[in-house]
């Protein structure tokens, strides 16, 4: 049962070959057997995933099911839902009961979906391995020597893992597609916009955007139709029709226009990725695509740039973390700013308060435009080469990460050894564009990612193109041999 | 850009985090390393470049200002650290 996709799980469900309580049941029992090792959940939810299984058969009996009425998916511990804890990876709100829930979740519930329970992550989504979570690392299913690649890294894991069909992240530069990359799945970042960010905890509102992570790319167009779409309670959600995702998935890439951009097949990439990518590239030209090296001339400035960007928006979004309100509250404050200042100092780990002070210093008096400003002009040099190369190819490949999953502890003292890990997700999120990781192949073990970068909205087509690659290849059915 | 030592204390200071004395040399250390990172930006002329805010060229949607919530004030202080008469309890800020 757990080797399915959704799309073969909702058949059963409707064959009645199982009921949603036992497929829940299933899942629920291997999180038990398998999760003790891996700890890619912060929650489990049992009575209230079996609550909504009962319902969900209910629905099903009915003939009343949607595509995803009884599916099991793990939801990131970043995405608010009401009555069950939501901790952000963090310390802060261990103790965080969400009064309200998500619109992602809402739309979850609405869709007759079951919540098996809240993945773990870096804390505050700030991390690209997992361990600056306050839960502990996630380990990669692969190798559990390896991290599971972050900050969606509990969301990887389980998907891969075969404790969930498939799970939410979301993605401020990278944090969905260079898991998946990692941990051997399907993982999309929509557009900036397509899908509301409300009740998803913010680090850095002009970056932040919720995707699926999946076992291939047909179910990722699945759960992107019920995520997608206008919410009111999102000013910057747009206001722009959802197709459905999964209608073009069959279409052919004959005359395909794909882009190559030099700039990510340079120094630091790892042989064997590139030896994953270049095959793929191949499987492709098979089907119809026509290939050119295109350049993104100002690639090596995105991380620099994000490092400005990322951390001045996550210092006035974290300001509301006071110990006032909600979460944590150090013990007999003697003023108020002891209250603030133990309660964040305590509250918050080594990273989040490294980026919250990088942020501090570059928004403060007399750097702000050395840092802040600038780095919103090489923002637009680095969105203005991506409109360029659209002018000419129809979709951008690479790798989704320069290497494959590394070892716990492997980058060290320096935080910038770890930013340097996501080179070449970044700078969608800086443009602001959508992008799929998908499975490209295994090296020494571990699985390497194919990254496909789109134009704005244009999810439909990079569905498309990595349903076609996965109907003539199969790295996506793989898995790690423990778990299958 | 080295950061040192009262840097670090300051920038603490105005994020409002407390940071123990023995911890300041190694967040002056990561700090540095990452505006080092950071400084790669000054390489590149940006004279006459918009500054791009957000990933998206649209304006900000209004609405009515109508009330749209209801109170839900017993549910949202149920999780606050310490509450008396529907206040939020902070240490005395007025002698």
């Amino acid at each position: 049962m757990h080797n399915k996709t959704i799309s073969e799980l909702a058949q059963g469900l409707r064959d009645k070959a199982f009921s949603s309580v036992e497929l829940t049941q299933h899942y629920l029992d291997r999180i038990q057997q398998f999760d003790g090792d891996l700890n890619s959940f912060i929650t489990v939810t049992p009575e209230l995933a079996l609550a909504q299984a009962r319902a969900a058969d209910e629905q099903l009996a009915a003939g009343n099911a949607t595509a995803l009425t009884g599916i099991p998916l793990a939801q990131k511990d970043i995405f608010c839902t009401d009555g069950v804890r939501t901790s952000c990876g963090s310390k802060m709100l261990d103790n965080f009961i969400a009064p309200y829930s998500a619109t992602v979740i809402e739309k979850f519930n609405s869709a007759g979906s079951v919540m098996l329970g809240k993945t773990n992550m870096d804390e505050f989504a700030m991390g690209s391995s997992n361990e600056t979570s306050f839960y502990g690392a996630v380990k990669n299913p692969w190798d559990l020597d390896a991290v599971p690649g972050g900050s969606s890294g509990g969301s990887a894991a389980c998907v891969a893992a075969r404790m969930a069909p498939a799970s939410t992240g979301t993605d401020t530069g990278g944090s969905i597609r260079q898991p998946a990359a990692l941990c051997g799945i399907t993982g999309l970042k929509p557009t900036y916009g397509r899908i509301s960010r409300y009740g998803m905890i913010a680090f850095a509102s002009s970056l932040d955007q919720a995707g699926p992570m999946t076992r291939d790319a047909k179910d990722a167009a699945i759960m992107l139709n019920t995520m997608a779409g206008f919410d009111a309670r999102d000013s910057t959600c747009l206001d722009k029709p959802v197709p459905d995702y999964t209608a073009n998935l069959d279409n052919s890439l004959q005359g395909l226009k794909i882009g190559l951009p030099k700039e990510y097949f340079g120094e630091g990439l790892d042989s064997g990725v590139a030896t994953a990518i270049e095959a793929a590239i191949k499987e492709y030209e098979k089907l119809g695509a026509t290939v050119k090296e295109i350049s993104l001339p100002n690639t090596s400035l995105a991380v620099p740039t994000y490092y400005v960007i990322a951390p001045a928006e996550c210092s006035s979004n974290l300001s509301r973390m006071d110990g006032v309100r909600f979460g944590y509250r150090c013990e007999n404050p003697v003023d108020l700013e002891d209250l603030y200042k133990r309660s964040r100092g305590e509250g918050f780990g080594d990273e989040v308060k490294r980026r919250i002070m990088v942020g501090t210093y570059a928004l403060s008096a007399g750097y702000y435009d050395a840092y802040y400003l600038k780095a919103q002009q090489i923002r637009q040099l680095i969105s203005d080469d991506f409109k360029k190369a659209f002018e000419e190819v129809d979709v951008i490949m690479g790798p989704t990460t320069p290497e494959p999953a590394f070892n716990f502890g492997e980058k060290g003292e320096d935080p910038v050894s770890m930013y340097l890990s996501d080179i070449y997700t970044i700078a969608v999120n800086l443009a602001g564009l959508p992008g799929i990781s998908v499975p490209a192949g295994v090296v020494n073990g571990r699985p390497a990612g194919l990254q496909i970068i789109g134009n704005y909205f244009d999810e439909a087509r990079l569905l498309n193109v990595a349903h076609q690659y996965q109907q003539v290849t199969e790295w996506h059915q793989q898995g790690p041999a423990r778990y299958l | 850009m080295s950061l040192e030592k009262a840097d670090v204390e300051k920038i603490a200071h105005l994020a409002r985090l407390q940071i123990s004395e023995q911890d300041v040399p190694e967040y002056a250390r990561d700090l540095s390393s990452i505006l080092a990172l950071v400084e790669q930006m000054g390489a590149v002329d940006t004279t006459g470049i918009t500054p791009m805010a957000h990933p998206l060229d649209i304006a900000q949607r209004l609405r009515a200002d109508e009330v749209t919530e209801e109170n839900q004030r017993e549910k949202f202080q149920a999780i606050a650290p310490a509450t008396e008469n529907h206040l939020f309890l902070v240490p005395k800020v007025i002698e």
